[in-house]
């Protein structure tokens, strides 16, 4: 089974310089587990919320608004996609991931790994 | 207030809201600030009418309330003596002005050149022209060209100190510069016009595109010896006319030639021959007369039966002869097609598909699919009108698209 | 710059599209990223299955410190819920990432995506990939 692992986060959590150094020392090892299990994909970092946009259209009319979809104080952070043979598999890998320890990880199974829409 | 009395007041208003803004604005070239005064003395307005009765003269009336709010800012900004000579100078302009109010000169075609001018970014001339000469707010600009309130209203505010910080003058340019900064007003309210077209399903869209020809109204007004002016504005009403018969009772798209004339304006179609006549007669042929010519064309062959196919690739040659604009060319085969057959039509295509805009321009893989379609190559069809699909941003579009990429399967 | 288009839908009313519907729709998606590939703006898909068989890992109870510059949850435990992050009105049901010039180029792509008829496209700017290659 292919997973989706969707990190939120609440962006003013993540603190300092000298915080982030370690904290982007601590995923640098987890990628690097990650980079060498079958059928792991990279994953994005996205940059802040207030930077994204929502586009919706409407009987032909299109409307965008600045910032996020849902306006929950965590958002998303990033993402990864990991192969697993069951969920219990794909909880071990949330578990070691870092953000564990500061956000929350949403698992979610793919459809259709092979094919796309 | 009946339906009628609020639309004329809402005219007036519109045309009063230019106008002072323009003249407002001409002096300092700070857009931005003269926006401010003529929002506070509309303001003061709403108060102080209801109370005292509407003064005789309304517009002089807003005008005083407005230099007087732009003055004080103007002190409490400026300390320099070339300031002072400033203030006076806008205290006499305005002292004459409450001698004679009707005299209020329109500076509105001044306020367009300035917002069209070559140093302000082409994307951005009509979102200026749309909020400085009526008053429309960001998010209805920023609703209509897919950008967020917040970012349309910045890169407005940016625009506009860029017209003080460069001095740009609010004036009409030279005969010899006309034609050329001309263009640039023209085709600012033509994207005005195509992006209210484009969704003319929905309700901003439809607001705009009446905006639009207005605007050009406008033009055509204040340069009633410019051709070119005219010609846009032909250009609008030829599209306005058939905007009804686009689409199907159940809001299917429906192509040109299989449209129901009857639903056509055929008041709109009298008044944009006309204006193309007066155009032709009075000068040298431009873009927008020419587009205007090969609408007028299209109008004629519905309407009468005439095969003028040959008329029409003939205009095309002139205008991409003008402009050597990719557009014209992508166009212009598709009216050779019903001439020299699809073989020859997509052979004039073939120098497109070195253009890389071309990859995600919509109309050029309809148009190639189609053009495909009609040689029998069957799977280079599929893929290009399966790639037009992917790029519309409308539903009916996208369903029209599929059915004949079905047919072609069949057939 | 690299954008996320994060597809978000009624799980229940997608259920209840009739297959050759469902078909239709997913005919325009299949266009939709033809036209990404052609214009060299596809980097990749995925399609997500219902928030139903989501699980979310959350640490429940403590508080977050920094120590040593890391940040670590103390006093709490990590818990695994079944379903998705948060329950909305429409759920995130799947993704592209592209490749585009900037965000205006994003929102015109999201615009086209037929996934933009019927729920929000959030459009998020991607600030960096990690990959094997890099670490």
């Amino acid at each position: 089974m292919r997973y989706m692992m969707l990190i939120h986060h609440d962006e003013t959590n993540i603190g300092d310089p000298a915080g982030q150094q370690a904290l982007y020392a601590a995923w640098g090892a987890f990628n690097e587990a990650l980079a060498k299990a079958e059928g792991a994909a990279p994953g994005e970092r996205m940059q802040s919320p207030t930077q994204g946009k929502t586009v919706r259209t409407r009987n032909g009319e299109t409307n965008v608004v600045d910032g996020p979809y849902s306006d929950a104080k965590e958002q998303l952070g990033g993402y990864f996609f990991i192969e697993a043979k069951d969920f219990d598999e794909a909880v071990k890998w949330a578990e070691l991931c870092p953000a564990s320890k500061y956000g929350t990880i949403e698992i979610r199974p793919i459809v259709q790994p092979d094919k796309n829409w | 207030m009946s339906d009628t009395a609020r639309r004329a007041a809402e005219r007036a208003a519109r045309e009063s809201y230019g106008r002072l803004l323009a003249f407002l604005a001409a002096r300092t070239r700070d857009v931005a600030g003269a926006e401010d005064a003529l929002a506070e003395a509309f303001a003061s307005a709403l108060t102080a009418w209801p109370e005292q009765g509407v003064p005789a003269n309304p517009d002089a009336w807003l005008l005083t309330v407005a230099r007087r709010r732009q003055t004080d800012a103007y002190r409490r900004n400026s300390t320099s003596r070339s300031g002072e000579t400033h203030l006076t100078l806008m205290r006499e302009e305005l002292d004459d002005l409450a001698m004679t109010p009707e005299a209020i000169p329109d500076r509105r075609l001044a306020l367009m050149f300035a917002c069209a001018h070559p140093d302000i970014d082409p994307s951005l001339r009509s979102p200026l022209i749309l909020q400085t000469i009526l008053g429309l707010t960001a998010a209805d600009i920023g609703a209509a060209f897919l950008i967020p309130a917040a970012t349309m209203g910045q890169r407005l505010v940016r625009a506009k100190s860029r017209i003080a910080e460069l001095g740009i003058a609010f004036e009409i340019p030279d005969t010899e510069d006309l034609p050329g900064r001309l263009d640039a007003v023209l085709e600012a309210i033509y994207a005005a016009y195509a992006k209210g077209w484009n969704d003319l399903v929905g309700e901003t869209g439809g607001q705009l595109a009446e905006e639009a020809i207005w605007l050009g109204r406008l033009v055509a007004s204040l340069l009633p010896a410019s051709p070119e002016a005219k010609g846009m504005l032909a250009l609008m009403l030829y599209s306005h006319a058939r905007r009804v018969a686009r689409r199907s009772p159940t809001g299917a798209y429906v192509p040109l030639d299989e449209q129901d004339t009857a639903l056509w304006d055929m008041e709109a179609i009298e008044a944009a021959e006309t204006l193309l006549r007066a155009a032709s007669s009075a000068g040298p042929t431009g873009r927008c007369q020419l587009e205007a010519a090969i609408q007028s064309a299209h109008v004629v062959r519905r309407l009468t039966g005439t095969d003028n196919w040959p008329i029409i690739v003939k205009l095309y040659d002139i205008l991409h002869a003008m402009t050597g604009s990719p557009v014209v060319l992508l166009n212009r085969a598709a009216a050779l097609a019903e001439t020299e057959g699809p073989a020859a039509a997509l052979q004039s295509i073939a120098p497109l598909a070195e253009d890389k805009r071309m990859a995600d321009y919509q109309p050029y893989w309809a148009v190639r699919g189609r053009l495909l379609a009609e040689t029998g190559n069957r799977e280079a069809a599929h893929e290009a009108l399966t790639l037009a699909m992917g790029l519309s941003t409308d539903p009916a579009i996208r369903d029209w698209l599929e059915a004949r990429r079905g047919e072609l399967m069949a057939g | 710059m690299r954008y996320l288009l994060m597809l978000y839908a009624d799980e229940n009313a997608g259920a209840a599209i009739p297959p050759e519907q469902m078909a239709k729709a997913m005919e325009g998606m299949y266009a939709y990223q033809q036209a990404l590939e052609k214009a060299g703006a596809f980097v990749s898909t995925s399609a997500l299955g219902r928030t139903s068989d989501a699980r979310t890992l959350r640490m429940s109870g403590g508080e977050i410190h920094n120590v040593d510059g890391a940040f670590i949850n103390q006093g709490g435990t990590l818990k695994v819920e079944e379903g998705p992050y948060a329950e909305a009105r429409e759920q995130f049901g799947g993704l592209f990432v592209i490749e585009c010039e900037d965000m205006d180029a994003a929102v015109k792509w999201a615009a086209r995506c037929p996934a933009a008829q019927w729920g929000p496209i959030e459009i998020r700017p991607v600030v960096h990939t990690s990959s094997a290659k890099e670490a």
